[in-house]
């Protein structure tokens, strides 16, 4: 057979690909008669009789025979530029996304005409999580199931051909889908339900990349490894919580105002530790991690011990609040009262807060100092051989980071209105650090892409409740979480030992900007 | 009268380091004229690191003291003053007087102007040879961003600094002959590369003073030509003063003025290259001969 295609320059064999997919067909035709094609039923006077399906199997091996066609044009067909993509340095955000795209398209197409299967066949997955419940028919349930098919599909095709130029829009395109977030959450899951999603997905996954961003300065770009990052974040919280409440004063007086202090008690701690490096700033870190959340439990009359602080003042929008009253936001502005408009606020500022800490750390990098912070990681005594002082270097690395961790503290402790010593435990700090070394350190991309998975991950848990009907109604798949998140660092750190995305970008260029592969890049020993 | 009398750069007197028990260094005295090329020799475990580190001020010597002038050398004669009070360093307007043995390590680079390369190569490998040339301007970046607050807000300052800085950096790459190289990562360059790259990336903190640790260890007799050319080209251009740790004798005799001789922590001799190569201390140190047969050794030698 010589009728060869070209597709985007690379051969496909149209004919070999048929074969291919007709054979799979053979062997899914052998599988699912026995499955799909019989059936037995109960019969009125409860004898189980034989009912043969042919169109349900038709449809079955139909779907595989495409399917399997499809991918063998699309996909593997293109052998030569997978190949390619592997040999040229693909560790990338690039190579990243590619592989994003191809996994979640693979499971969506997968997952879309299975249940088509099913449901032509008589039955359906249980629970379908993409399957909208209610009382649809099966035709529109099935067109439904057809599209996410098809952008299952289209998104596989966009993994393997996604260009540099592509994945340059993927910042743009990223902060546009999270400032669509709340409306794309409201028109999916209705007014009612849209408050979970945004709350618990949305602005939960938010703060830790923000508190991620934030330590990314620390450890992922000064290559200082801290572990009681969170004592900022309880120290923004409680500095919120404490003047807002005593004084009165306003959240936007004291968002900036936290984060002072909490840049305040980094140097108050990094003058003494950050002439000890390795492990031992570790050890230093986290034990003053310790130190301030004992404080808060034991100092009973500032910071009401376990019991915690509770009735904090909410943020306002510029003075108006979020309550039912005629002052209130939704009177004003002649809307029916709910609590989304609240949880829709946090959700924006959460977003800028974010987007800021964001901001600073991608122009930092580009100043002096902050090069000088990427050198320190790389190695301190060249450094100062260069006449960098590195006290000060690493100071700044590190009221920096507690500044941002003091910002993300007092917008937890709005947002909450009840903070105790809870909060701020050391698997808070240790969560904070797995998502920037998971990440791929001093990748701001990283950060995001570790948070969503390890704290969406977790709240994705919560909602599996279909593995109740298979593991029985005592199973909780909640409780596992521990052993997932165990296991899936192990394996990422055994797949990707530097992070998920472990190149480096170059903060300046005479002709092109190249990124340098994380072998190169040193990890930092203080 | 040598150079080195006449016009010193840097003084050492009664250089003492011990570590413990053991004298590494002891009672070291000598001084680097200004534009010389300076070289410090010595067998395996002399102390020449050692004397490195502490003018470089990563060592703390125990005893003695190390003295370098900025601008005209009448200034030398207030050093005793500058001594006794407490100050590091004593500048007035057209001279000034740096002890580095009160200095920490980045301010000898930073006020004194004294740059260093390591024996093994310190570069900053995850960054681009470019970056590494960037990282070392930081303190006249640093002042132009205005300890970045200004930089942070993007005034045109800190923009035509940052590109003056990038235009040195160019000047130093087409110097070591890396222009094509600049968006690469340090780390990928061959090992000659990274040899001339660190002395140029000590260069770009403008010293009045290089101090290169080893620098034609490993490479081959071309390369090490290219070396000596490079560095009589920093004495010529840019008017630094060069000391140097070398075992390898071509380079040394070739483009030194002036040598020191260390062995076990002393000096053994002093002076210009030919006066040292024909010291019998010096062959008898090298070949490692009691002193009485030094003699006969030498007439072997010259034979």
């Amino acid at each position: 057979m010589a009728n060869e295609t070209q597709t985007g320059g690379r051969s496909v064999d149209i004919g070999h690909a048929a074969k291919d997919a007709l054979l799979a067909g053979l062997i899914a035709l052998g599988l699912f008669g026995v499955f799909i094609g019989l059936q037995t039923v109960q019969d009125i006077s409860n004898r189980l009789v034989l009912k043969v399906r042919p169109e349900a199997l038709a449809v079955i091996v139909g779907i595989i025979v495409v399917g399997r066609f499809l991918l063998n044009v699309f996909v593997w067909g293109r052998e030569p530029s997978h190949k390619a993509a592997v040999a040229s340095p693909s560790g990338g955000l690039l190579g990243m996304f590619k592989r994003l795209c191809f996994l979640v398209g693979v499971v969506v197409t997968l997952v879309a005409v299975v249940d088509i299967g099913f449901r032509l066949a008589g039955g359906a997955l249980p629970n379908m999580p993409i399957s909208p419940p209610g009382t649809m028919g099966l035709g529109s349930i099935i067109l439904i199931e057809a599209v996410a098919a098809l952008f299952g599909v289209v998104l596989i095709a966009f993994g393997q051909n996604m260009t540099e130029r592509a994945a340059a829009l993927l910042g743009p395109a990223g902060i546009g889908f999270l400032a669509a977030f709340p409306i794309i959450a409201i028109l999916g899951a209705g007014w009612g339900g849209s408050l979970k999603w945004i709350d618990n997905f949305g602005i939960q996954i938010l703060i830790y990349v923000m508190l991620g961003w934030g330590l990314n300065i620390v450890v992922g770009l000064a290559g200082l490894l801290d572990l009681g990052y969170v004592a900022f974040y309880a120290v923004g919280a409680y500095s919120y919580a404490l003047l807002a409440k005593e004084f009165g004063l306003s959240f936007w007086i004291l968002l900036p105002l936290a984060g002072i202090l909490s840049a305040f008690w980094g140097i108050i701690l990094g003058f003494p530790v950050l002439r000890l490096r390795g492990d031992y700033l570790a050890i230093v870190t986290l034990a003053f991690g310790e130190i301030i959340r004992m404080v808060l439990v034991n100092w009973v009359d500032f910071s009401g011990g376990y019991a915690g602080i509770s009735g904090i003042p909410r943020p306002t929008l510029f003075g108006i609040p979020f309550n039912a009253t005629d002052e209130g936001f939704a009177a004003r502005f002649g809307l029916e009262f709910s609590p989304i408009y609240r949880t829709i606020f946090l959700y924006y500022l959460i977003l800028c807060l974010a987007l800021l800490t964001a901001f600073v750390t991608v122009r930092m990098r580009r100043m002096p100092v902050g090069r000088a912070w990427e050198a320190l990681r790389e190695d301190e005594i060249a450094c100062r051989s260069l006449g960098i002082n590195t006290t000060n270097t690493k100071l700044t690395a590190f009221a920096l980071g507690a500044m941002f961790g003091g910002f993300a503290g007092s917008f937890f402790s709005a947002r909450q209105g009840f903070i105790s010593p809870e909060s701020f435990t050391f698997i808070e700090s240790a969560q904070i650090l797995a998502i920037v070394v998971l990440g791929g350190m001093g990748s701001l991309y990283g950060v995001v892409i570790a948070a969503v998975v390890l704290v969406g991950g977790f709240e994705i848990m919560r909602e599996l409740d279909f593995l109740k009907q298979i593991f029985g109604n005592d199973f909780d798949p909640a409780l596992y979480r521990g052993l997932i998140f165990g296991a899936s660092m192990v394996v990422i750190m055994l797949w990707k030992p530097r992070g998920l995305i472990s190149t480096r970008t170059p903060t300046a260029f005479l002709k092109e900007r190249k990124t340098v592969s994380g072998d190169l890049v040193k990890e930092g020993h203080g | 009268m040598n150079r080195w009398e006449e016009k010193p750069l840097l003084k050492l007197e009664h250089l003492t380091m011990r570590f413990g028990g053991l004298v590494a260094v002891n009672d070291l005295s000598f001084s680097a004229g200004e534009g010389d090329i300076t070289a410090l020799i010595g067998p395996n475990g002399a102390g020449k690191t050692t004397v490195f580190n502490c003018i470089t001020g990563f060592y703390k010597p125990t005893e003695g003291r190390i003295a370098l002038r900025h601008g005209e050398a009448k200034v030398w004669d207030e050093l005793d003053a500058a001594t006794a009070r407490p100050d590091r360093r004593m500048v007035r307007a057209g001279a000034g007087l740096y002890l580095l043995e009160r200095m920490p390590d980045f301010e000898v680079s930073a006020h004194a102007k004294v740059a260093r390369t390591f024996q093994n190569i310190r570069l900053f490998s995850g960054m681009t040879v470019l970056e590494n040339l960037l990282v070392a301007q930081h303190n006249a970046l640093m002042t132009a961003s205005g300890f970045t607050v200004l930089g942070l807000l993007g005034l045109p300052a800190y923009r035509k600094a940052e590109k003056a800085s990038i235009e040195k950096a160019k000047y130093w790459l087409d110097r070591i002959d890396l222009m094509d190289r600049a968006d690469d990562p340090a780390g990928d360059l061959p090992y000659g590369a990274q040899r001339r790259l660190e002395i140029a990336r000590a260069m770009c903190t403008e010293p009045v003073l290089l101090c290169l640790d080893e620098p034609a260890a490993g490479l081959n007799p071309r390369e090490s030509a290219d070396l000596n050319a490079l560095l009589l080209g920093i004495r010529e251009k840019d008017g630094t003063s060069i000391l140097l740790i070398e075992h390898d004798m071509s380079v040394v005799m070739e483009i030194s003025d002036h040598v020191v001789v260390l062995d076990y922590g002393t000096k053994i001799s002093d002076g210009k290259p030919d006066f040292v190569r024909n010291d019998p201390k010096v062959i008898a140190a090298y070949l490692g001969v009691s002193d009485e047969e030094v003699e006969a050794v030498e007439a072997e030698v010259l034979s």
